[in-house]
């Protein structure tokens, strides 16, 4: 498994092979840089450390530029590890987005678009009361009933309710790769994923 | 130009259709599959408009009006052959559906 930090560009769609018109999304993937390799012996855990997207050195801590001279690289704007990288890197290594292939099937996450507090139909897909007549009044979009009175008294752990909606880490799981355009880092996706336009995601294989 | 641009760019292949407006009587070819086996297909008909990605043509089909939208871009159009240049004056011509008979001729731009 391997796996790159990139951006989310935006959507369009194309015709494949096959004639068919389909939504895709581009992402700008990689470079990213090996800024750190945890080990079993000494973290514990095995993984690799990412990092993507430049920043300029004011912008960095003292403890991060130590860091970042380590893997011999300049700052670096985000940071995320990766567990379960096949092959044996170095610090410093280069992973570009050749790591990929047209009609590899890729997991992506990433932060899905904040809604704010919504209600139940909206965050849980209730029906509502689907009507205005009838002798309804203004509970339209109420959840109903959660649960019984005196058998159990008490509402369950985990009953859908309204509350903050977006805004959480989501992973799309087997996007295929339709193209890959390595000459401006681009990866094109069919399907949707998580987050706005210029979001961080992760992409893995 | 911004990377969306570029992917169509690299990704779309320009199949290079003749130039036609609203108005404009023309005959698509477009590939369609039956199976195994890939025929040409024609629709013949006056074109009511034309957006960014598609167009939508309009015929008289045993006294029924039908009208097919077309995407530009689409890989199964092979050609479109344009057999009369219209006359007429806006770029949305759906008053066009209204009109039967002689009322729905429209007058030939000659150049």
């Amino acid at each position: 498994m391997s796996g790159l930090i990139g951006k989310k560009i935006g959507m369009t769609s194309v015709y494949l092979e096959d004639g068919k018109n389909v939504a895709c999304t581009i992402v700008e993937a990689g470079p990213c840089v090996v800024t750190q390799v945890k080990t079993v012996e000494k973290d514990g855990y095995a993984a690799i450390q990412l990092g993507y997207g430049d920043k300029t050195d004011k912008n960095v801590t003292n403890a991060l530029k130590g860091h970042f001279k380590k893997a011999k690289t300049g700052a670096k704007s985000k940071l995320i590890e990766f567990g379960g990288f096949e092959a044996d890197l170095e610090l410093g290594t280069e992973i570009k987005l050749d790591i990929f292939e047209e009609g590899d099937w890729v997991d992506v996450a990433g932060t899905s678009i904040g809604k704010g507090f919504q209600g139940v139909v909206k965050r849980h897909g209730f029906a509502g009361v689907g009507g205005q007549t009838h002798g309804q009044h203004n509970r339209g979009r109420a959840p109903g009933s959660i649960g019984g009175a005196s058998y159990p008294g008490r509402v369950f752990k985990g009953m859908r309710m309204a509350g903050q909606t977006g805004n959480e880490r989501v992973t799309v799981q087997n996007l295929r790769v339709i193209k890959v355009l390595p000459e401006k880092n681009l990866l094109v996706l069919k399907g949707s994923i998580p987050g706005s336009n210029g979001s961080i995601v992760t992409i893995e294989k | 130009m911004t990377a969306v641009d570029y992917v169509r760019e690299q990704m779309i292949l320009d199949n290079n259709l003749a130039k036609f407006k609203a108005g404009d009587t023309i005959t698509v070819f477009y590939k369609i599959k039956e199976g195994e086996k890939e025929r040409v297909q024609q629709f013949q008909g006056v074109v009511l408009q034309v957006k960014t990605a598609t167009f939508t043509v309009r015929k008289i089909s045993n006294g029924i009006g039908v009208e097919r939208i077309f995407p530009i871009d689409s890989p199964a159009i092979e050609s479109i052959k344009i057999d009369k240049t219209g006359k007429v004056r806006r770029a949305r011509i759906f008053y066009q559906r209204d009109r039967i008979g002689k009322k729905a001729r429209i007058k030939e731009r000659r150049s």
